[in-house]
Formats: C-alpha cells, sequence, structure tokens
C-alpha cells in the first residue's frame, strides 16, 4: 500500500518533510509523488528506509543526500542527482544530466539512460551503473567506488583519479591525466558481475574495460623540483 | 544565471498558440533570471514589408504621431502598432536604412528588424513583462524568449535580451563570455557595431558579420565555439527557425524536447511541464560542442 502525493496540490516542502518524517520512523513505507514538472530538490535528505517513486521528471539535485531509501524517477533527472548520497538505491529510468551522483559515498545510483557530463565527480565510494553513455569529465577526481558504463564515455574520463575503478564496455574518447587502462583481474569479473546484477543489466563482465589511476600524480616529483 | 526558452511549431494550425505556450515557458524560467526578460516573435510577414521594432521610455509622446513622421521622411507608406514601450513600425523593404537612421536620430532605441521578426524587451519580473506586451495573444511560428539575471552589464532595457544584430536574426545567452571586448573591437575593424556594453550583444553580432560573410547559420554557430571564449548555451532565432549551440564545457544547463507538433528548447525540464504531449515527447540533454538547428 503506498501513500500518493500529487505535488499539482502538494508544495515541494511538504512533500519533502512527509518523505523526511516517514523516513526517520524507519517503517520503510512507500510513496509516490505525483506530477514533479521538473521540480528542483524532490526527495532530497531521506534518512531511513522508505520506497519513493517519482512519476515523471525532476529538476535539479533529486534525491540529493539519500540515506537506505529507494528512490525511482519514472522519467529524466536534471543536474546533480543524488549528489552526496551515503547509501540505498537511486533509479532514473530516464537520462540524468550533468554530476550525477557527485560526491557519493556509498549506495547504487542505477541510471537507465544516458549520464551527461561530470557523472561521478569526486566520488567517494558509491556504485554508479550508467545503461547508455556517460559525458566528458566523467568520475573526474573519483576517490572509491565504482563507476560502469554499458555504453561509450566522453573525453577526459577519471581525470586526477584516486582509486575508483571505471568500467567501460564501449568506447573512451579521451582518457583524462593519470587515468590509465588496467588489467581484468578475476577479482574484477566478480565484482563487476554483482553490480550489473544489482543494476538489472544485460550484459558480460568479460564485455569492459576496466580503468584506475596511474598514481602518477599522488606525489611530488622530485625531478621537477628545479621548476620551482 | 539566466533561463533560456525557444519553440518552433510545425504545424501551421498551432501557430496562434504560439505566445501564449511561450509565456508559460518563460514565467516558469523567473527564478533563474528576475531582472528582466525578452521574447523574439517570429510570424506574420507581409511580402515587401519590413517591420521595425523601436522601444522608448516615454512611449506615449514618443509614439504619438511617428507613424506619420515617419511617412513623411522616407515618403512610403507605415503602419504602427504599439505595445507598451514598444511600437513595431512596418514600411516597404527598400526603405529600411533611411527609417532606421531617422527612428535613430528621433531618440528610439532599436530593438530589431526584420521581415519576421519582432523584439519586446524590458526590466522587470518576466510574468510582468509578459503582461505589457500582452505575449500571450502573439501568434507566429517561432520564438525564442530569455529571462535575466545580470552579470556582464547594467539592469537596463538595452542588456536585456533577444539581441539582434541583422535582419531577422537574434540571440540569448544564458553563460558570460571572457573575450567580448576583444571581439568587439575586432568586429568593429570590420564595420561591425554593437549598440551596448553587453557581452551578447557581441555573440549575436559575431553570428550575423559571419553570415553576412556567407556562412551558413550552422557554421556561424561553429565558429563561436573557436572564436568566443567562456561559458555559453547560445539559442540564435532566424526567420527559418532556430539553432543552439553549447561550449564545449558545458556547464550552462540545457534541455530540449522534440514532438510532431514542436521542437522546443528550455534551460530546464520545468519550462516543459505544461506543453501539450510532453509525456511522450522525445526530450535530451544537447551535446557540448554540438550544433543542432531546426529550420523549415
Amino acid at each position: 500500500m503506498s501513500t500518493t502525493l500529487n505535488m499539482t496540490e502538494i508544495n515541494l516542502r511538504e512533500v519533502n518533510s512527509t518523505l523526511q518524517d516517514a523516513a526517520k520512523a524507519q517503517a520503510n513505507a512507500a510513496y509516490v509523488i505525483e506530477n514533479p514538472r521538473g521540480s528542483h530538490a524532490v526527495a532530497c535528505g531521506l534518512d531511513g528506509p522508505l520506497t519513493v517513486t517519482v512519476k515523471g521528471s525532476t529538476g535539479y539535485y533529486c534525491a540529493g543526500m539519500n540515506k537506505e531509501a529507494a528512490i525511482t524517477v519514472e522519467g529524466s533527472a536534471g543536474p546533480g542527482v543524488a549528489e552526496n548520497m551515503m547509501s540505498g538505491v537511486v533509479t532514473i529510468e530516464g537520462d540524468a544530466s550533468q554530476y550525477a551522483g557527485a560526491t557519493g559515498h556509498g549506495g547504487l545510483l542505477n541510471i537507465k539512460g544516458n549520464a551527461s557530463s561530470r557523472c561521478g565527480i569526486s566520488m567517494k565510494g558509491i556504485d554508479i551503473v550508467v545503461h547508455g553513455n556517460i559525458g566528458h569529465m566523467s568520475a573526474f577526481m573519483a576517490q572509491k567506488g565504482n563507476l560502469v558504463v554499458l555504453g561509450d564515455a566522453g573525453d577526459a574520463l577519471g581525470d586526477s583519479l584516486y582509486e575508483a575503478r571505471l568500467f567501460v564496455r564501449g568506447t573512451v574518447k579521451s582518457l583524462g591525466a593519470d587515468c590509465i587502462e588496467k588489467e581484468m583481474r578475476p577479482e574484477h569479473i566478480a565484482l563487476l558481475t554483482e553490480l550489473l546484477e544489482k543494476a538489472g543489466a544485460d550484459a558480460k563482465p568479460e564485455e569492459f574495460k576496466r580503468y584506475g589511476s596511474a598514481r602518477k600524480l599522488y606525489n611530488f616529483n622530485i625531478d621537477h623540483a628545479d621548476a620551482y | 544565471m539566466c533561463g533560456i526558452v525557444g519553440l518552433f511549431l510545425k504545424r501551421d494550425d498551432l501557430h496562434p498558440q504560439l505566445g501564449d505556450m511561450l509565456t508559460d515557458m518563460l514565467i516558469t524560467m523567473t527564478d533563474r533570471g528576475p531582472d528582466s526578460a525578452g521574447i523574439a516573435i517570429y510570424g506574420d510577414e507581409t511580402p515587401g514589408s519590413i517591420k521595425i521594432t523601436v522601444q522608448s521610455d516615454t512611449p506615449e509622446a514618443a509614439f504619438e504621431d511617428l507613424d506619420a513622421a515617419l511617412c513623411a521622411e522616407i515618403d512610403a507608406p507605415v503602419t504602427i502598432k504599439v505595445l507598451d514601450t514598444h511600437a513595431v513600425l512596418s514600411m516597404p523593404e527598400a526603405t529600411e536604412a533611411a527609417a532606421i537612421a531617422f527612428l535613430e536620430a528621433r531618440g528610439l532605441r532599436i530593438m530589431g528588424s526584420g521581415t519576421s521578426m519582432e523584439i519586446y524587451k524590458e526590466v522587470g519580473l518576466p510574468r510582468e513583462v509578459a503582461a505589457r506586451f500582452r505575449l500571450r495573444d502573439m501568434g507566429g511560428s517561432h520564438g525564442i524568449g530569455h529571462t535575466r539575471m545580470a552579470t556582464e552589464s547594467a539592469v537596463t532595457t538595452m542588456g536585456a535580451h533577444p539581441f539582434s544584430t541583422a535582419d531577422d536574426q537574434c540571440l540569448v545567452h544564458n553563460g558570460s563570455l571572457s573575450n567580448h571586448n576583444q571581439m568587439r573591437l575586432k568586429l568593429a575593424k570590420k564595420g561591425v557595431f554593437t549598440r551596448s556594453e553587453n557581452d551578447t550583444e557581441v555573440g549575436a553580432a559575431y553570428i550575423s558579420s559571419r553570415i553576412a560573410d556567407g556562412a551558413s547559420l550552422g557554421e556561424a554557430l561553429e565558429g563561436t565555439i573557436d572564436d568566443l571564449d567562456g561559458f555559453f548555451t547560445f539559442v540564435t532565432g532566424t526567420r527559418n527557425g532556430f539553432g543552439v549551440v553549447r561550449d564545449p564545457i558545458a556547464c550552462k544547463p540545457a534541455v530540449m524536447a522534440e514532438t510532431e507538433d514542436y521542437v522546443a528548447f528550455a534551460s530546464e525540464y520545468r519550462a516543459f511541464a505544461d506543453l501539450p504531449g510532453i509525456e511522450a515527447a522525445k526530450v535530451w540533454e544537447p551535446e557540448p560542442a554540438t550544433v543542432y538547428f531546426w529550420e523549415r
């Protein structure tokens, strides 16, 4: 049994406070949001188990700071979806705009369509699965977690990358500074198998290439000391 | 931050609804740009006739008998349509240059001219600006609009978008250009002049000057990627349609929607919420450094 909140009748602030209270109650209730009409910050800051289905497209910062909740957007999401997510699952049935999953610490962001530029920028432990393509500068300064892309990646993938793992099935337009292709070892195949299954993605782990940090930017290069 | 909207109608029978649809889109973008608002609307052509849109802060005095005075000056029939601070004067195409010189000499501000295009822009909330010009009642084949949050120049009528630098051509912009002073000088050396201190007007003048040199709309828009430095999502209107281009970094948002009836552009999806059939529309984000255009 789910509760319906219609955004043509209830304003955003009230919708979010209803959801936040329900999440805190730890009752794992189900909510349906109707007529989001591209509103900003829908279903933000949920701190507890809750199932939320958004019937339509959302604007900036949907599902930001999510903890434990399972949020599905039955449409496309604007910039900054699931920003700084801690745990839980956020599913976007359509496309996601720029910086999806930015700074995310945990949980799964599952994007069924494409994600545009800066997907997973500065990610810190989140798993992101994109069924389509991703745009330029994705996983910039990504520290931890996994970014899986079934389609192609744009320019400068993984620029200034730390320890996040990037798996791309299609082509990569260019790699960013200090990002290199790495060997797919059995543990990576196992990890990717698990992530693809969690995301309901129809792809074979063997079809992917792995990219990671060359770790050349970690330390000051003494050879250049004279330059300063 | 600014808001941009655009709507291109594929079906003639929808033309009377253009203003209504575009006004809702414009008002939704108010919180991206509450300083001023503007719209360029294309339609209502008379063969052999040109329209000049002018603005005055003292419209009652400035527009009284303006048509008769202009008629006497250019020795040709002139009609006038007054909407708040703006007036659209129509006259034979061949008299355009003389008419513009006469109107400027009378202290009127030229918003734009063309066989099809009319431009209305003012300082104020988009809802108020739309009401003053009765934008909802306007028909046409396509139009582009802008809600402004000023960064590069003062909040004035002349600083509001759209900017028109050639007949039937105009530009709206979200972002800021960093090499506009240098480009303004380069264009001036070619004899292309701008009317304001605004960065976007330089972008518009750049595109017009490329087209005047023989480039297609697509080539002129591609040129912005190499020759203009800064952040931009541009939408440019022409007599036949509109074009979209984003800079390679593409941090300024953009979303497009297409159905059998229309192609729509906006800074955010919110602006599409009231468009008919939007639930089933193809909705996508234009790629960085990629030119898109629709023409009839």
